[in-house]
């Protein structure tokens, strides 16, 4: 008889492990607990048992009902979630709500990253206005009214007196008349010239470099290009320092950079010469330290300025000056 | 300015590739632009041997020639009479572009093919005979390129020339620079003079009555001269560097200038009157006709060439027509000045005329050079005018300032370029550029300036050549010794950043404007008649109507850019930008500069996709733009009301307000109204916000204090009032904030109504009150008497009745 009631769970367990569906296991159910089921028959019959075995064989045939009880509860839980994941499924591959992107303007962007480059070396961020005097744009800077180096630069004016800034140089007396040495800011910002075409735009940005010190050399300020470069471009960069004219350095550097784009083979962005101009520099000219004051025996200092519209066509590959005022949404959203 | 390779050799042998010496000048300084190939042109030409000669059966002119051209025979119409059977002569084949601009093709001349043409000296720019094909003597192979049978190998130089560099605006100055880089001595040009009779003294006289404006002039005089045309060799030289020949007298003024950099001039003596020279400054107003036969106004400041009555030149700058070379010139008066730089450049901007003169005497001239181009000019002229030298010199020297020494500390040099270069090298270096060292032993080097190098005047100066002549990469890379400091950016910078990168999360890309804009953008925008963003800095020299005033508001130029945009059917818009507007301040010299943000949303507020339609902005995605960037910048307190009509006219009446901070305007945030839409052409509603970046700059505040979180349950309770239409919701929320209730935690409003069954003119405004203590767990009593309390001042303040 034990044969039997054990018998029955081994088969009751079988079915089980292979009923595919809720009806396969709704069905067990009833063949083995139901009012006729085989676990029920059995209890049924147990009084036909010898009575020494009785109690030992209900035990079991209620632990085994129990058991199987059990069972078919989990299996039916089981059924019941595989086959609603079966029916119940999204698309994942349907768009998401995607919040809009704005950009920040490609110029934002490159000066942002050159004042972060010299903040890491100690460079003060400062900022100047960009209607300023014929004094500060020019005069500090050691280019007096009838000099020629005026012809450098394609002025704005607004009175005889007063000038769009040509440049962010103004900076640097208006830092230096405020502070004694040492100086060491960074200083970007919009400057206008009057020119318009092809390459050029009567407005731009300049990011402008001083630094004023004791013992400070040409050397010093190599170095420190030098290092800018490597941290703007890569530090596989080529530079090359040769001799330049501005009327507020002296020594003058152009710093030209191994073309980025051909890589000094020759091409169109680099006019076939293997070199981009990137920056100009110098020391800073004694004329300027003695218009503010600064004492020429003690102090040296270096200046440098760079383009910012140029350094971004060569990042981002911008191929027309006139793109970055024109305000394309189409342009603007891809940076 | 423009050089040849082959011009230079005459003062320098020059031995390297045309490529390394553009690169040895531009990194000495002399930056090298272009390298042209002088003879570009010549590459399809070759030497072509005339194999038979027949006439043209249609023109009695021409010829029928069969040219050897080394690959072939190709059939040649020509019309030289020297054409015969046998010679060779310069064949130009089809596609050659000759230097007057003809570009060759195979022709079809009155019936007859012709494949090229055999050219005069003239066509090819190689002489002056036009009268017949150029015949090549010598025996060359057909076929063969007539740059290598003639041996034509010449390029230009384009060098863009800093201005501190005038000694080199010449070709021995150029050759100077060459020879110090090849080390070795430039050689200038020898020449003698021819025989002289007579006496300049007794036929001519200078007097200098504004020494401050010239200095030094210096003249001499040629007779029995012929005007004729330069030979080809003085014409083949000027045409090398791109100026014109004209004639022996002038061209040899030209030549001597590009050679020396002394600018000459010459005039016709006979219409000097009183053979005088006076060199003087002009009468106010005296009227002048310069050689370009322009009339002009002179000023008292501008220096005049003077004969014995009337101006006869603009000094430095430009020669008269009243005393100009002509065809019947005989008598030569050839004068060598050297003019103040300041001077001419007030003369040269004053009369808008930029000449090589004038350009090589407002950078300066070599005061020494006078007499040594004036000879020179004197010794061609005679020789190309086959005229008469006149013994003498006028030279009126007035100068007052001897030559230069300067002291320049070899450990002062070191220490500015960070070199280690000692004394004999720097010595060496500036020995190759013609200054002189006086070596003394000591520490310093005493250093004699070479009167051409009018730039150096200052120990620094002597500095910068060491530094280029040894060559800016052999100096030393290294860092300056920077002590350890922090830097702290300026809270605007640290604010426009941060404004920048929230309104780029919002989805608004940024737009970088001019900040000139046309002087009319105000009547385009609307402003008031009396509105202060009327006064713009004006431009002196615009470039453009558009672009000749600065700008005192952002929303024109954000404005043009929309129109652009949806121009090119970019219709959907989020768009900033950051920048300065420029107020006219009446007691300063210059205005203030103040910094501001606008912001525009036009098109879709959400694309269409699978899940929802495509829906457009309005004033409230815009608003809540305003809003949510407030929030970021931690300003909690601003508040938005209707801007009273007609206080901003380019904001539409109605759907504008007015942002506000503790009583002060920020900005506006609106519609953009309907005129001014029609204005910049704008089809479709566009939302718009300026504000003040200074301002909110200031406000925003990164300061922060934990609040501990409520331990208690918080409980929510609505309030519906009518009220007439015209109450502010913002008002009526405002007013419950200012009740001042401490267990009033939060407050929104959740529903605005109007219509049925509300009475016309009033609407219903429903809002949520949040209530907690931070102390116990709220009863329902104390909130609901609160609650009521908060109604029913909201029933007596506004009017308000509660729905029915």
């Amino acid at each position: 008889m034990e044969n039997t009631l054990e018998r029955i769970y081994a088969d009751a367990m079988e079915a089980l492990a292979s009923a595919a569906d809720v009806d396969a296991v709704n069905d067990l159910s009833i063949q083995y607990l139901g009012r006729k089921g085989r676990i029920t028959h059995y209890l049924r019959n147990i009084s036909s048992l010898p009575v020494e075995e009785r109690p030992q064989a209900g035990k079991r045939a209620n632990e085994i009902k129990r058991s199987l009880e059990g069972e078919f509860k989990n299996a039916l839980t089981h059924l019941a979630s595989v086959s609603k994941t079966a029916t119940d499924r999204i698309d994942v591959s349907l768009p998401g709500r995607v919040p809009e992107k704005g950009s920040l303007h490609p110029i934002t962007q490159i000066t942002n990253r050159i004042c972060s480059i010299f903040s890491q070396m100690g460079f003060d961020v400062v900022e100047g206005p960009e209607v300023e005097t014929d004094y500060y744009n020019f005069e500090a800077l050691n280019i007096p009214r009838n000099h020629p180096a005026r012809d450098m630069q394609d002025t704005f004016y607004v009175s005889d007196n007063v000038v769009l800034r040509t440049h962010t140089s103004p900076t640097q007396p208006r830092v230096m008349e405020k502070q004694p040495p040492p100086v060491r800011i960074i200083a970007p910002g919009k400057v206008y010239r009057c020119d318009s075409d092809l390459t050029h735009t009567p407005m731009f940005h300049q990011v402008e470099g001083l630094l004023v010190d004791r013992h400070v050399s040409f050397a010093d300020l190599k170095g420190t290009l030098t290092a800018f470069i490597h941290q703007m471009f890569d530090d596989q960069t080529t530079l090359r320092f040769r001799p330049s004219f501005f009327p507020f350095t002296e020594p003058s550097a152009e710093v030209d950079i191994r073309c980025v784009i051909c890589r000094g083979k020759g091409c169109r962005i680099c006019s076939q010469t293997g070199w981009l101009e990137i920056l100009g520099s110098g020391m800073v000219h004694p004329a300027v330290f003695e218009n503010i004051g600064y004492d020429t025996s003690r102090y040296t200092g270096f200046a440098f300025g760079m383009g910012v519209e140029r350094i971004a066509m060569l990042k981002y590959g911008i191929d027309d000056i006139r793109r970055y005022f024109d305000n394309d949404y189409r342009f603007l959203s891809q940076f | 300015m423009k050089i040849s390779l082959n011009w230079l050799k005459e003062y320098v042998p020059i031995d390297m590739a045309v490529s390394d010496l553009a690169d040895a000048l531009t990194m000495a300084g002399l930056e090298v632009e272009a390298v042209e190939d002088r003879y570009a042109h010549l590459e399809t030409v070759v030497v072509g041997q005339v194999v038979e000669v027949l006439p043209h059966p249609n023109a009695d002119r021409l010829n029928l020639c069969r040219v050897d051209d080394g690959s072939g025979i190709v059939p040649v119409v020509c019309g030289a009479p020297n054409v015969t059977a046998g010679v060779s002569a310069p064949l130009a084949r089809v596609g050659t572009r000759l230097p007057d601009g003809t570009l060759l093709a195979k022709t079809v001349i009155r019936g007859e093919t012709s494949e090229g043409m055999l050219c005069s000296e003239i066509e090819l720019g190689l002489g002056l005979d036009g009268s017949g094909i150029m015949l090549l003597e010598g025996d060359f192979q057909p076929g063969l390129s007539l740059k290598s049978a003639l041996d034509l190998f010449d390029y230009t130089l384009e060098i863009g020339l800093t201005p501190n560099r005038p000694d080199c605006l010449s070709m021995m100055g150029v050759a100077r620079e060459i020879a110090a880089i090849q080390g070795i001595k430039m050689n200038p040009p020898v020449f003698s003079l021819p025989d002289t009779e007579g006496d300049i003294g007794a036929l001519a006289s200078v007097t200098i009555e504004a020494p401050d404006h010239c200095p030094r002039y210096a003249a001499r005089l040629l007779e029995g001269i012929t005007v004729a045309p330069s030979p080809y060799w003085l014409q083949d030289r000027l045409r090398s560097v791109g100026v014109r020949p004209i004639n022996n007298l002038v061209d040899v003024t030209n030549f001597v200038m590009l050679e020396t950099g002394q600018p000459l001039h010459a005039f016709d003596f006979d219409h000097l009157a009183g053979h005088r020279i006076v060199v003087r400054t002009a009468a106010d107003q005296e009227p002048f006709t310069t050689l370009d036969q322009k009339a002009r106004r002179l000023s008292d400041q501008m220096l005049m060439i003077c004969d014995g009555e009337k101006p006869v030149a603009v000094g430095g700058v430009m020669g008269g027509l009243n005393s100009e070379i002509e065809d019947s010139t005989t008598r030569v008066l050839i004068e060598s000045a050297c003019f103040d730089p300041i001077s001419i450049r007030k003369t040269s901007k004053a009369l808008g005329l930029n000449t090589d003169a004038s350009h090589r005497f407002e950078r300066g001239v070599d005061p020494d050079g006078t007499l040594f181009a004036l000879n020179r000019a004197a010794g061609l002229m005679a020789e190309l005018g086959q005229g008469r030298l006149v013994d003498g010199v006028i030279d009126e020297d007035c100068r007052k300032s001897g030559p230069l020494t300067l002291s320049l500390s070899v450990r002062g040099t070191n220490d500015l370029l960070g070199t280690d270069l000692d004394r004999d090298r720097m010595a060496f270096l500036l020995e190759s550029i013609e200054f002189t060292v006086q070596d003394k032993g000591g520490e310093a080097l005493e250093v004699r300036v070479p009167s051409f190098r009018v730039d150096i005047t200052r120990p620094q100066d002597l500095m910068e050549e060491v530094a280029r002549l040894s060559g800016y990469n052999q100096i030393p890379t290294t860092f300056p010794v920077l002590p350890a400091q922090g830097t702290t950016p300026s809270s605007m910078m640290v604010r426009r950043n941060q404004v920048r990168d929230i309104l780029c999360g919002f989805g608004f890309s940024e737009a970088v404007n001019y900040s000139f804009i046309s002087a009319d953008s105000s009547d385009r925008i609307q402003l008031d008649a009396d509105d202060p963003r009327r006064h713009h800095i004006a431009l002196l020299n615009p470039i453009s109507e558009e672009q000749s005033v600065m700008r005192t508001t952002l929303v024109p130029g954000i404005l043009e850019a929309v129109q652009r945009n949806i121009a090119r059917q970019q219709n959907s818009l989020r768009l900033f930008e950051i920048g300065k507007v420029f107020l006219p301040q009446s007691e300063a010299l210059l205005p203030l500069e103040k910094e501001m943000l606008v912001g525009i949303w036009t098109g879709r507020r959400a694309k269409a996709a699978w899940h929802t339609r495509e829906t457009a902005c309005d004033f409230f995605d815009i608003k809540g733009t305003v809003q949510g960037l407030a929030l970021a910048l931690g300003l909690t307190s601003l508040s938005f009301t209707a801007v009273p009509d007609g206080q901003c006219r380019y904001t539409r009446a109605g759907h504008t307000a007015q942002v506000l901070e503790g009583g002060r305007t920020l900005g506006i945030v609106g519609e953009v109204d309907p005129e001014v839409m029609n204005t910049y052409n704008l089809k479709q509603p566009a939302f718009i916000f300026e504000l003040d970046l200074e301002a909110i700059g200031r406000l925003a505040s990164d300061s922060k204090q934990m609040t501990p979180i409520p331990r208690f349950p918080s409980t929510a309770r609505d309030i519906t009032v009518i009220v007439d239409q015209t109450i502010e919701s913002g008002a009526l929320l405002n007013a419950v904030a200012q009740f001042g209730e401490k267990l009033v935690e939060d407050l929104y409003l959740f529903d605005v109504f109007a219509g049925d069954p509300i009475p016309a003119g009033k609407k219903s405004v429903s809002f949520r009150v949040v209530y907690r203590s931070a102390e116990r767990t709220l009863e329902d009593e104390t909130v609901n008497e609160i609650h009521h309390y908060l109604t029913h001042r909201l029933i007596t303040e506004f009017g308000a009745a509660l729905p029915v």
